[in-house]
């Protein structure tokens, strides 16, 4: 039998349900696998072991009573921009750094509903901008499959605790690929559902509308269960869906035959890896014999969506965290009498490089005299960029792409290069823009490293993109692959 | 699209964002590569293209206004950097 902390969350829930192991010993067994490799991976902000064993135990009461959910006594690390109730909250900030949220963002408060054991809280690019978690304000997350090489962002944390066996799963957020390209690079599942289908209340804004949660997970099986639990309509959030909940696992059937699979040209870019190309082009034909119909489509406004995305979220960025003024929480630069000066050194001190540059940016694209030019030429494009889609899902059930064009990088490659670092989400950005939902599945490695796919589909499409996820998975082992720690 | 130090300066106090000198030389020299990508946009047409702001199509959300259940003062104020009582302390922002 595999290791406590390897199971995946249907494998520890068939134990758990049949008594076989007890909700405190998986999560003593996280724990003690945290001891060994969190020094080297560094996915955690915090830990919380005081609050996940009071949690397995009650999981276990749970559990003997006969009420456990599919999720009850499995432990589960939060990126560090959900809420926690009496759990710092930091976004990988210095602005956050001893910040205690007084309520619990809904997908949290759905998860702990479940039964699930908090295990703590995931690093992150500070505030979800960046793609390789280096610009966490505390320190950057390794990719557990090479030490030396990031682990994605902005959810590294994330990825990286999943991928080495610290948590069974995850939650993370995407606004540009945040959970797709990190599950990519570290070999594991990664969701992004429609945009409003998982509640955004207590989710720390960076661009609401982009912003979406989901989950990060060891396979395909775990991420519909965890969709199961945290969908649902909020009154919280005034951008929620009215949609019901379903059973995502019921879409699991294994087959694919005669469903409709676009792969758009413009997604294999000029400067992907050629070793990347390959391990997706193999994935295409292996969904081909599964019995989908794989059909060439063209998405001709898809070379736009960096400009596009890179106005339209530093622009919600620069007025979402105009909030961060040292006054109400967060730091708060207390050593002068002059309230316009305590708010520039608190921003000056609590926000790190890349946070500055995209609030210079945002402001700067709504700025009287420019806002036409950037701002709404931005919007605009957003309308083509979705009628794009709206044109290719009329002719295919989902798309296939890479998604990302390279592997893994090492750290300090891209740092100080922020044109290079936004061209690594190419493949997962304007999905955000159109507001669909895509997931990131394993399909191969490359120079030792994980390579993901994509699979993108219209609203609401969740059910199609797990079942062609899953069946996919059912033929391949790479989802199996774990790295050496 | 090039920026002069003066624009950097001018969005830095729009922002309230205090910047070093070489904070200030690094975001010109960035923010005006960064907005190079963004020409691009030109060559598409866009004239009668109605913007999208949100991918989602929702109409405003409306409710009763009905008292509920809230969060109490001292949650509030909890993470405040300064109180006095169940206030929050700000510095004076006007001169006398």
């Amino acid at each position: 039998m595999a290791e406590l902390w390897q199971l995946t969350i249907h494998e520890a829930h068939q134990s758990l349900v049949q008594r076989e192991i007890s909700s405190v010993d998986l999560t003593r067994a996280c724990l003690d696998r945290i001891g060994q490799v969190e020094e080297r991976v560094k996915a955690f902000v915090t830990v919380t072991e005081a609050v996940a064993l009071p949690q397995a135990e009650a999981a276990d009461q749970r559990i003997a009573a006969g009420n456990a959910t599919p999720l009850t006594g499995i432990p589960v690390q939060i990126k560090d921009l959900m809420c926690t109730k009496g759990i710092r909250t930091t976004c990988a900030s210095r602005m956050l750094e001893n910040y205690v949220p007084v309520y619990d963002a809904t997908a949290v408060s759905k998860l702990l509903g479940a039964g699930a054991v908090l295990l703590g809280k995931g690093n992150m690019d500070e505030f979800g901008m960046g793609s390789s978690c280096e610009n966490s304000a505390f320190f950057p997350t390794s990719n557990p499959w090479d030490l030396a090489r990031v682990s994605g962002g902005s959810s590294g944390g994330a990825s990286a605790s999943v991928a080495s066996g610290e948590v069974a799963y995850a939650l993370g957020s995407d606004t540009g690929g945040s959970i797709r390209q990190p599950s990519s690079l570290c070999g594991v599942v990664g969701l992004k559902p429609t945009y409003g289908l998982v509640s955004r209340y207590g989710l720390i804004a960076y661009a609401s509308s982009l912003d979406q949660i989901g989950p990060i997970t060891q396979d395909v099986t775990d991420s519909a269960q965890v969709l199961n639990a945290i969908t649902g309509h909020d009154p919280k959030d005034s951008t929620s869906l009215p949609q019901q909940t379903k059973d995502y696992t019921q879409a699991l059937t294994g087959d694919i035959t005669g469903l409709r699979l676009g792969v758009p040209d413009e997604y294999f870019v000029e400067g992907m890896q050629p070793g990347v190309r390959d391990a997706v082009q193999k994935a295409i034909s292996d969904l081909e014999s599964l019995g989908a119909t794989i059909i060439p489509v063209s998405l001709p406004t898809t070379k736009y969506a960096l400009a596009c995305y890179y106005i339209i979220a530093p622009s919600e960025c620069s007025a979402n965290l105009a909030r961060y003024d040292g006054v109400k929480y967060g730091y708060s630069y207390q050593d002068t009498d002059n309230v316009l000066e305590a708010m520039e050194q608190t921003r000056r001190r609590g926000f790190g490089m890349e946070v500055k540059r995209r609030i210079m940016l945002g402001t700067y694209a709504l700025s009287s005299g420019y806002y036409d030019a950037y701002y709404l030429k931005a919007q605009q494009v957003r309308t083509l960029i979705r009628e794009d889609f709206t044109r290719v899902f009329q002719k295919v059930d989902a798309l296939v792409t890479p998604t990302s064009p390279v592997v893994a990088f090492p750290q300090g490659e891209k740092l100080n290069d922020p044109v290079q670092m936004y061209l690594i989400d190419v493949c997962t950005l304007p999905i955000n823009i159109a507001g669909l939902p895509a997931i990131s599945v394993p399909c191969g490695f490359s120079q030792g490293l994980p390579v993901g796919m994509q699979l993108i589909g219209p609203y609401l499409s969740e059910s199609t993109l797990l079942r062609v996820a899953h069946a996919y998975e059912q033929t391949t082992e790479w989802h199996k692959a774990r790295p050496e720690l | 699209m090039s920026l002069d130090r003066a624009e950097i300066e001018h969005l830095a106090s729009l922002v309230r964002i205090g910047l070093s000198n070489h904070e200030i030389e690094t975001l010109r020299d960035q923010l005006s590569q960064i907005l190079e990508q963004f020409d691009v946009l030109r060559e598409l047409d866009t004239t009668s293209v109605i913007p999208t702001g949100h991918a989602g199509n929702l109409e405003t959300v409306m409710r009763d206004d009905l008292p509920g259940e809230c969060l109490t003062t001292e949650e509030v104020v909890s993470n405040a950097p300064r109180t006095e009582g169940d206030l929050i302390r700000v510095k004076a922002v006007l001169e006398e």
